[in-house]
């Protein structure tokens, strides 16, 4: 039992590691991760939907007749995402406003739907809740790290503190559209390499 | 800004994979033969302006007049979700043989961030109705347009020798990375 909890927790942290295992969520991750903190933003606010969307599915799942599944998911999602939008545009404006669209977007995160559709309507709420948690950890800890390295790269930065002096260029590219793609296929292949994929 | 700005803007210097990043799961996914990418590219052009056009005119006789703009997420997802699903019976009646084509796509469009993400910004950018399916229209054209020249690139890649370690997934990302920078040569024409 204890096992199992444990098991459900890290899961989604390495072993099943929803962005750069399982390849899921990929617009957020490549759209918001110009910097370590939009990266960290976008991940809690993403973690936060997840847990609270993987609780209430749980809760609830004995009450949805199976034929509307997935359109009641959807609306207990939008939901929570609905909060956050409003929690960030109140607290965090400055945040609110370099994730733009992509708060919204966070209905359509295929990591989600894919946990409530895979663990939540199957499990209990507790394991559903270490689950979300540990999905949840994953994807923040992918964000925040595709974001370091593009901000040390593309900006000599990193969390906004500046290393490399005013006259310094950084590789602008890195901060730009390609680089999103460039930085995470070269974590993708030290992922593949760690995880000894052929 | 005239429509034709819309139009270039929308297809080739704001593209919506290449640099706004919305529809990456099908751009990754469904872009291993022309043919799927093609019919991938009308299914989202058929559906995207659907649902702009209905999600728009929704946010502005109900959402904006009952100050429930709150509400935007939850009911354009709902309405984008149920149109699919209408759009594939629809289809499944009328159409076999179109069924035939798009028929396998179109459940995937219900994820398709694509979908959500131009009904928002339509409304975030205050086009008009005229303006905001012509900026619809555009999104997907270039939608097509990347996906379309992306699968032609990886129908090449399958028959070259990839090193080891760029196998799979790496060597997909970097070919779209290489694209990405050619569509950056596009960012001279803006206006």
């Amino acid at each position: 039992m204890i096992n199992a909890s444990i098991s459900n927790l890290t899961r989604g942290i390495f072993k099943e590691n929803p962005t750069f295992v399982m390849l899921l969520g990929m617009c957020p991750t490549l759209g918001v991760s110009t910097s370590a903190l939009n990266g960290l933003g976008m991940g809690l606010a993403t973690a936060f939907v997840l847990i609270m969307s993987n609780i209430g599915i749980s809760a609830v799942k004995r009450l949805i007749p199976d034929i509307v599944r997935i359109p009641s998911f959807i609306v207990i999602i939008a939901s929570f995402v609905t909060v956050i939008e409003m929690l960030m545009q109140a607290y965090m404006p400055s945040l609110y406003q370099a994730l733009g669209i992509y708060i919204p977007l966070i209905v359509v995160n295929c990591i989600i739907l894919g946990r409530a559709e895979a663990f939540a309507s199957k499990n209990s709420v507790w394991q559903s809740f270490l689950d979300a948690v540990g999905m949840g950890v994953g994807f923040t800890f992918a964000l925040t790290t595709l974001g370091a390295i593009r901000e040390i790269l593309g900006n000599g930065s990193i969390f906004g503190w500046s290393f490399v002096g005013e006259e310094a260029h950084p590789m602008l590219l890195f901060i730009m559209p390609p680089g999103a793609f460039l930085a995470l296929a070269g974590i993708i292949i030290v992922v593949n390499k760690i995880r000894g994929v052929k | 800004m005239s429509y034709l700005m819309i139009f270039i803007t929308a297809i080739f210097v704001n593209n919506i994979i290449l640099s706004q990043f919305l529809g990456i799961c099908p751009f990754l996914g469904v872009s291993k033969r022309i043919s799927t990418a093609l019919g991938m590219g009308f299914a989202v052009m058929f559906v995207m302006t659907l649902a702009t056009t209905v999600t728009y005119l929704i946010y502005y006789t109900f959402l904006q007049p009952y100050d429930l703009k709150f509400m935007t997420t939850v009911t354009f997802i709902l309405v984008i979700a149920s149109l699919v699903q209408m759009v594939e019976l629809v289809i499944k009646k009328t159409s076999p043989a179109l069924y035939q084509s798009l028929g396998i796509f179109l459940p995937l469009i219900t994820t398709n961030c694509a979908v959500l993400g131009i009904a928002l910004l339509t409304i975030q950018k205050n086009y008009t109705l005229i303006a905001g399916i012509c900026y619809t229209l555009a999104s997907a054209i270039g939608f097509t347009l990347a996906i379309v020249i992306f699968a032609g690139i990886r129908e090449r890649l399958d028959r070259t020798d990839i090193p080891q370690a760029l196998k799979g997934t790496p060597i997909v990302l970097i070919s779209a990375a290489l694209l990405s920078m050619a569509f950056m040569g596009f960012a001279g024409i803006s206006y």
